[in-house]
């Protein structure tokens, strides 16, 4: 992806996390997009914890800003998946930032990266909360906002702003 | 002429005025601060607005020891349950000020998980209009409350014992 | 008869936890073993709402996140509308931002001093902190016509410009509060109570603060130096010169000096910005029907709590697709449990203030 790696030449730290991640993860499905100055890229589900370690550990990215959450039902192309979650990473001291999009299917289940950055405890459980996405190994796995008993899942696209009766 | 319709007389009226006039300028706030409005709330208690003028400086962390519930905020159908506990913890005679416009309607915020209004769950005796009042909107509902217990009929309890003593 | 492990309930109506959260505690005598914070008792809706409304609109609902500092909030939003929609504001109204911004950080940082001192038993400084607050919200006022939940910022830039008389109020309420902030460090920083109460309490080591996601003073105050306005410059802050404090223990008695300290950096930038406001145009032109093309930001900005930020996905019309809130409380309050354990539960009540946390962002 020459012209990505173009685009890049004016933010050497980030130019240099995209050649490290083309390097190490050749021809598994990374697309990277560079937009407002912000550099994100979506990698597939089964391969998330692997990358994001790499990027932990090789890259710099020690501090997990937040995790968020989408529901692509009215946007979604075809084919693609109904949600997904973003990972909003930045190294320190040197202050960069990086997107990580993961896409998760209606009844998937995600993985939980608690083991990895602990901060993202509560914003997975909120992401449960609201979404209805359940994430693998995460070590306390209930609603956060809403009632115990509450049924449904708030912000997903199909359910009324009001609340259901 | 029935118990409930009775007159007080000279003596009971003067009774009434007296107990009313005790209840209404020492009231002992149970500050339910739950949002916003509660910040206005304790301006008003501090320094500049002095609430202790009117005799409610004493805020209460303990329901059992308040007579006025303040409900300062959203309340949210989590926080519901909660807060007609904390009023049937409150001994007689309470009255309820339902401040903000959250308290009194659900405010800004017609969503799932907010009570349109905290007078689905209790009885309100003063609406402040506000988001959130003023220190001074807060304190012309207060008077306005004050107003509305000097109104009322304390010594009903003994000459008409079947009778409310609030109404 | 021993049992050795009760469960306390502090909460949802609790006078010392700022709010309703609950906290379940587990202690052993008085030694608290394990804390687990319930959330949620807030639980507005307003990332569902902003999904409803359009970009205009959604700024007074960030008002109520941090009630404290509320334009802080309308400048993270607005901050990342304008990345999205690619307008630029103007010098003089970067200026105006940041003074406004600031003067809600002293507020915030006012309050907050006398939330902690009286939780912990020192009431006359709430009453302190609170007069002082008075200044700066009668500022308020008189700019844009609220105290507390203003939507005192504009997307393009703010809404009037600041006149003379406005000026004079802002010079003459920093003025006072120089010696506002002597009364309570004479009250509170030498003291042996203050210090036997804050010092060695709540520490939390400075990797294990950043791996769990903390911002802001509490960071700080760890001796980690990570200043959104220093490190990420946003609004024209790298114009002006201040010092970031940092701590050495971590401990509640550190957070309250940083703070304190921040309130006198940002008196310097005030005073800074005013001295140097530039003219021209406080206001982009922005159209009245504002619509973005999809793409999606995540901007970030530092809040007197910490960082707080906004993530906002464009699908084409004028609301946004989806508006998600990184609030630094939240992240904040996950710590919480860390810095507890082993301490009295009298600490978790000064462990908890020294926090500063916001119920209303936490529960958005």
């Amino acid at each position: 992806m020459p012209e990505m790696r173009e685009q890049l030449n004016n933010f050497p730290i980030l130019q240099n996390v995209f050649d490290k991640l083309s390097r190490t993860f050749p021809g598994q499905e990374l697309v990277f997009s560079f937009d407002r100055q912000e550099l994100a890229v979506r990698v597939p589900k089964e391969h998330l914890l692997k990358i994001l370690t790499f990027l932990k550990d090789d890259c710099g990215f020690n501090t997990l800003s937040d995790v968020i959450g989408l529901d692509n039902l009215n946007i979604r192309k075809e084919g693609e998946k109904r949600f997904a979650i973003l990972y909003q990473l930045y190294m320190f001291p040197a202050v960069q930032r990086l997107r990580v999009r993961v896409e998760i299917g209606e009844n998937e289940v995600a993985d939980s990266i608690v083991p990895l950055y602990p901060a993202a405890d509560w914003a997975e459980r909120e992401i449960y909360d609201m979404f209805g996405i359940r994430f693998a190994h995460h070590p306390n796995l209930r609603r956060i906002y809403m009632d115990d008993e509450w049924d449904g899942f708030p912000l997903r696209k199909d359910y009324p702003l009001e609340g259901k009766k | 002429m029935t118990e409930k319709n009775a007159k007080p007389g000279f003596f009971f009226g003067s009774l009434d005025k007296l107990i009313t006039w005790a209840q209404k300028n020492s009231l002992w706030p149970f500050g339910s601060g739950l949002a916003c409005c509660a910040i206005e709330m304790i301006a008003t208690a501090a320094s500049h607005y002095d609430i202790s003028r009117f005799g409610m400086e004493l805020f209460r962390a303990s329901p059992r020891q308040a007579d006025l519930f303040i409900i300062a905020g959203t309340v949210t159908n989590k926080m519901a349950p909660v807060v007609r506990r904390l009023w049937e913890q409150m001994p007689d005679p309470k009255w309820v000020v339902a401040m903000g416009n959250c308290a009194v309607s659900g405010g800004p915020f017609p969503t799932y998980a907010v009570l349109q209004g905290v007078d689905k769950i209790l009885p309100v005796d003063v609406y402040i209009a506000g988001c959130p009042p003023t220190p001074q909107g807060l304190l012309e509902g207060l008077m306005l409350l004050q107003k509305k217990i000097a109104k009322e009929h304390p010594t009903r309890m003994i000459y008409a014992r079947d009778a409310r003593t609030t109404e | 008869m021993a049992f050795k492990e009760i469960e306390l309930n502090m909460g949802p109506q609790h006078p010392s936890t700022h709010g309703v959260l609950r906290l379940k505690l587990a202690v052993d005598n008085e030694v608290v073993l394990r804390v687990e914070p319930v959330v949620g008792y807030l639980h507005r809706g307003i990332e569902k709402l902003c999904e409803h409304h359009t970009y205009f609109q959604i700024t007074p609902y960030t008002d109520r996140l941090d009630y404290f500092a509320a334009t802080q909030n309308n400048l993270a939003y607005l901050l990342a509308v304008e990345k999205l929609a690619g307008i630029e504001v103007p010098k003089r109204g970067q200026y105006i931002r940041v003074i406004l911004a600031e003067l809600q950080r002293l507020a915030s940082h006012l309050a907050w001093i006398g939330f902690n001192a009286n939780d912990i038993g020192a009431m006359s400084v709430l009453l302190y902190g609170f007069a002082e607050r008075e200044g700066i919200l009668e500022i308020f006022e008189e700019y844009i016509g609220a105290r507390l939940t203003i939507h005192s910022l504009r997307i393009g830039g703010v809404p009037h410009d600041l006149d003379a008389k406005i000026i004079s109020m802002i010079l003459a309420a920093l003025d006072s509060i120089p010696a506002r902030l002597k009364d309570i460090e004479m009250l509170l920083s030498d003291n042996r109570i203050w210090k036997h109460r804050t010092q060695g309490v709540g520490v939390i080591p400075a990797d294990e603060a950043l791996a769990l996601g903390l911002t802001g003073p509490a960071l700080r105050a760890a001796g980690v130096r990570w200043d959104i306005r220093k490190n990420i410059p946003y609004s024209s802050y790298e114009d002006f010169d201040f010092d970031v404090p940092l701590g050495t223990n971590s401990d509640v008695y550190d957070r309250y000096l940083v703070r304190l300290e921040e309130i006198r950096q940002s008196v310097r930038i005030i005073r800074q910005a005013i001295a140097k406001l530039p003219g021209g145009e406080s206001r982009a032109t922005v159209p009245k029907i504002l619509k973005i093309p999809a793409g999606e930001v995540f901007h970030s900005i530092e809040a007197p709590k910490g960082e707080l930020g906004f993530y906002i996905q464009a699908n084409g019309s004028e609301k946004p697709e989806r508006v998600k809130i990184k609030v630094p409380s939240f992240i904040n309050l996950q710590s919480l449990e860390r810095m507890c354990r082993g301490y009295l539960i009298a600490d978790v009540v000064a462990i908890l203030g020294s926090l500063d946390i916001v119920l209303g962002e936490i529960d958005k």
